[in-house]
């Protein structure tokens, strides 16, 4: 049984340019305990996935398709059935924790306040048990920090914060958006263990928005792939990494520096990212595309299963083998 | 290729009119945003035309802003004997009289307009430029002209100094030039550091030439828009110093003496207080309206 | 905390000098002014006038005293009436235009935050252009020119109130001048307020409080609501000062006996002494608000702690 159901999902933005699709025909399951990966260039539209699962869109923008949690959709609850799930049942942790925290109030106040909402609590008993929380997710002297403004915390104590405050009603989703990107390398590795821990303790699953590989193959079960707003590879994280077989995702593969080797140089996908109120008219990758050819430019591939690899999901239109043979040439060197 | 239908625009302009767009940069397209926004192309029209109202419309007319017309006292707006706006309770015709109030006023906003940006300019650009503690003495000069309510100084000014009409000028210019001031200020600290000014000086220009030809140029989009800024200010105080009884004299007339005299008699002749109101609250949009224009035009980031 | 507040005042002291210093030497300098022996002056005045500023002492003996009298709240005798001194004068005045400034400026904050706020809050929608347009009506329109034709309307055609003057605190003598202020104030806070609640609707913390789940109504007023108040609470020293401008206004088109019409009649009257009376009380009155926001905005601000 799913928890989150997503089948079709598309997000679109009146802009001044005319209606822009951030995100089209995106589906995935996501079952309890799992972590889904959802990987992308800046702009590729997978922060707006998830903010249009939380109701979170911004004015201008529309949410269209299935968000089904337990049997209720998402993307059409009103405000109040909303909000009764928001940071209860689902919860989601945001890139910059130095801007998501209100500065104005006390940690105290905008972490109890949480309780209060969703489980009835009083103001003392929720402030012990947020206590307790903030001791889960290491801040020391919890006791005392609680009562401090977001300011007086440092930027890794302030993610975790956040961390707790999302785990407060013990979720049964986390959505986290890009939760290490702010953070000092060292504090990343501490926080994706934290993370890791707590999907042990407390059995939630996970999506986790991500622009860095390594993340994904530390954390994640399945991992959809984004480009301009569309799938480009969808599956299981193991296997995607072993054997990819879409050209963007071989690309990123070969553009994460290697440690282990040396004189090797570095690699780039050539290129820009899309402007997205002007997609190309077949399959947005096709521009930088080592291996794009007519039909490529022309008409969008569409997302189908690999034969003989179960789960695995690909739009592309030219041939998986020819794909994963060749060396990629072209790839620039930076 | 290119980001939007903009950039390509500008791309094949520069090709076809290569010369002649060099020059043209921020103006060009100040001026293109301004006429964008219809709000303030509609005032800028209306400005104008009750400023030519009140210049030549007198001359149309056939009475004189104080002739006397005993046959229709205290008349309402008619057409008979072309008394549109009414008459006063001196049977003087008001349209004629809020056309030359109009004057008075729009005169007075000029003058001290003028007067105040240049001094504000003048004392801006100076401080901004010497820095140190020349600036930090005259800003804090601006700082205690800040701290007083101006119009009871102004007022103690015509008490003691008289209501003459270059006192009036000179009493309101003495508290409108301070936004000048300041905003020049900080746009002459930030132009000193940049290169150009450095070179000037190496080459050994005297400080006085720096500052008037090569900052003041620099400044005239601020300046634009805080003169905008100004004059309403301006006109405004006038017109409440003329409300008071304190400003403009008899026998010249403005709006805000127009406004006073309405006031009196408003119960049974309201036309008196309401043309001359319109009239005014009007110019003032105006002036409001291009100042919200300009800045938007000149500097779309400030929304 | 305190010593932020003293460093303040002493900085407010320069000031206060440099203005009265300056009203005072413009009085003495000007040529027709009160103490020009051309002028005649009525007897009793005049010894009054005498025994007040000593005008046999040499002049800078003269300023020295007045300096004195001043720090000890004596603001000099009347020019025109024998029988008051400014002091007498402000003590009857100034209950009358703080209740009606004080009054309406505190309404009109309560107004124009809450008007504000739900047109942040509908954005873009009918009531908020209305909202807008009207309140810009407030803040273009001058108050002299409002304020008849709200006695024209309120008073002449509905008979609602009475065209001015006053009765001792009567309610209906306090409301259409009252109506007038709160007008005009509105239209700057409402538009300040929708300004800066839209800024903070849109920051990363508000989104996070969406997320948690949390209704509107909590949202705004215990997330939004202090950091969006924070430019209008900037906003009330100038506010405040431009109601002293309001009150010249304002009294002299009711009719009400306040500071206000105090400082026009001396104007009119040339009582020279009265009105540097009242130039040096409003001076003061200023700085010392000026000072008090000051200190409010770092008491609002947690991340200003001194």
């Amino acid at each position: 049984m799913n928890l989150l159901d997503v089948k079709d999902l598309a997000v679109q933005f009146s802009t001044q340019d005319g209606l822009v699709y951030a995100v089209n025909g995106l589906s995935f399951d996501l079952a309890k305990g799992q972590t889904l990966g959802i990987v992308g260039e800046s702009g590729s539209g997978k922060s707006q996935t998830v903010l249009a699962l939380m109701g979170l869109l911004a004015r201008n923008g529309k949410a269209t398709g299935l968000a089904l949690y337990h049997g209720q959709n998402l993307l059409t609850l009103p405000a109040a059935e909303l909000n009764r799930i928001r940071g209860n049942r689902m919860a989601m942790i945001f890139q910059d924790p130095m801007t998501s925290l209100n500065p104005y109030l006390t940690v105290e106040r905008q972490m109890t306040e949480v309780l209060q909402l969703h489980k009835g609590q009083d103001r003392s008993s929720a402030r012990a048990a947020c206590v307790r929380m903030l001791d889960a997710v290491r801040i020391p002297e919890a006791a005392k920090r609680i009562d401090m403004y977001p300011h007086e915390f440092s930027g890794g104590m302030r993610q975790r914060v956040m961390i707790a405050m999302a785990l407060l009603c013990e979720p049964e989703v986390l959505i986290a958006d890009e939760p290490t990107t702010a953070l000092d390398v060292t504090v990343q590795a501490q926080m994706l263990l934290l993370l890791r821990d707590l999907q042990q303790d407390f059995g939630t699953a996970i999506v986790l928005i991500t622009h860095d590989l390594g993340v994904v193959a530390g954390l994640c079960d399945q991992v959809v792939v984004l480009y301009g707003g569309r799938v480009m590879e969808q599956g299981n994280a193991q296997q995607l990494f072993k054997s990819a077989s879409h050209p963007y995702t071989l690309g990123l593969l070969k553009a994460v520096p290697r440690m282990d080797r040396d004189d090797e140089s570095l690699l780039a996908i050539p290129g820009a990212p899309p402007n997205m109120a002007h997609l190309p008219k077949g399959c947005p990758f096709s521009p930088r595309c080592a291996f794009a050819d007519a039909q490529c430019h022309e008409t969008l591939a569409p997302l189908q299963a690999l034969p003989g690899e179960t789960g695995q999901l690909r739009a592309c239109h030219r041939d998986v083998a020819l794909v994963r043979s060749t060396p990629q040439p072209e790839l620039a060197h930076g | 290729m290119f980001k939007n239908k903009d950039d390509a625009l500008v791309a094949s302009l520069g090709q076809a009119l290569q010369p002649e767009l060099q020059g043209r940069s921020l103006w060009f397209y100040a001026r293109q945003r301004f006429k964008r926004n219809r709000a303030a192309v509609f005032s800028l029209g209306l400005l104008i035309c009750i400023t030519l109202a009140c210049v030549i419309g007198p001359f149309f007319l056939p009475h004189a802003f104080d002739s006397a017309d005993w046959d229709a006292m205290s008349r309402p707006p008619t057409l008979q004997n072309w008394h549109l706006f009414g008459t006063d309770d001196s049977g003087r015709d008001l349209l004629v009289r809020t056309l030359i109030g109009g004057r008075i006023s729009l005169m007075v906003g000029l003058l001290a307009t003028l007067s105040s940006v240049s001094l504000g300019i003048a004392w801006g650009a100076t401080a901004g430029f010497l820095g140190g503690k020349v600036d930090a003495f005259m800003m804090r000069i601006v700082d205690m002209m800040y701290a007083v309510p101006y119009l009871l100084i102004a007022i103690l000014m015509v008490t003691l100094l008289g209501r003459a009409f270059y006192l009036v000028v000179i009493t309101i210019t003495v508290f409108s030039w301070m936004d000048m001031a300041r905003v020049v200020r900080g746009q002459t600290l930030s132009l000193r550091s940049k290169e150009f000014v450095e070179a000037a000086r190496a080459i050994g220009v005297p400080t006085r030439r720096i500052i008037f030809q090569h900052i003041v140029p620099n400044l005239l989009g601020i300046v634009v828009i805080y003169t905008t800024v100004t004059v309403p200010g301006v006109i405004l105080t006038e017109s409440v110093l003329s409300f008071l009884g304190l400003g403009i004299q008899e026998p010249m007339t403005s709006w805000g003496v127009l406004i006073h005299d309405g006031a009196q008699v408003m119960e049974i002749s309201p036309w008196i207080l309401i043309f001359p109101g319109l009239m005014l609250s009007s110019a003032l949009y105006c002036f409001n309206y291009i100042g919200d224009g300009m800045r938007d035009a000149l500097d779309p980031k400030d929304r | 905390m305190w010593t932020y507040a003293l460093r303040r005042l002493l900085a407010t002291i320069p000031t206060l000098l440099a203005v009265i210093t300056l009203c005072y030497v413009l009085l003495h300098l000007t040529p027709g002014g009160p103490f020009d022996t051309e002028h005649k002056i009525p007897e009793a005045v005049l010894a009054n006038l005498q025994a007040k500023y000593h005008l046999n002492e040499p002049l800078w003996k003269q300023y020295l005293l007045y300096m004195g009298s001043l720090l000890q709240g004596d603001l000099g005798a009347s020019f025109r009436y024998e029988d008051w001194s400014v002091n007498d004068l402000v003590a009857k005045a100034l209950p009358i235009s703080a209740a009606i400034g004080g009054g309406s400026l505190l309404i009109a904050l309560f107004i124009g935050v809450a008007l504000g706020t739900l047109a942040a809050l509908k954005q873009n929608s009918i009531a908020d252009y209305l909202t807008m347009m009207v309140s810009s009506v407030g803040s273009v329109f001058p108050s002299f020119v409002i304020g008849p034709l709200l006695i024209l309307v309120f008073a002449l055609w509905l008979r609602l109130a009475p065209a001015g003057g006053w009765d001792n605190f009567a309610p209906r003598y306090m409301a259409l001048p009252m109506a007038l202020l709160i007008f005009i104030n509105v239209a700057t806070i409402a538009r300040v307020m929708r300004g800066s609640m839209i800024e903070v609707l849109g920051s990363n913390f508000i989104r996070t409080a969406r997320a948690k789940g949390l209704p509107m109504r909590t949202l705004v007023l215990r997330h939004a609501m202090k950091p969006a108040l924070l430019p209008v609470v900037s906003l009330i020293g100038p506010l405040a000062i431009s109601s002293i401008t309001s009150a010249v206004v304002t009294e002299s088109v009711f009719s009400l006996p306040g500071l206000g019409k105090l400082i026009v009649t001396g104007a009119s009257n040339r009582d020279y002494t009265l009105v540097l009376g009242l130039v040096v009380l409003v001076t003061v009155i200023t700085v010392v608000f000026n000072l008090l926001v000051d200190l409010a905005y770092a008491l609002l601000d947690p991340k200003i702690r001194y």
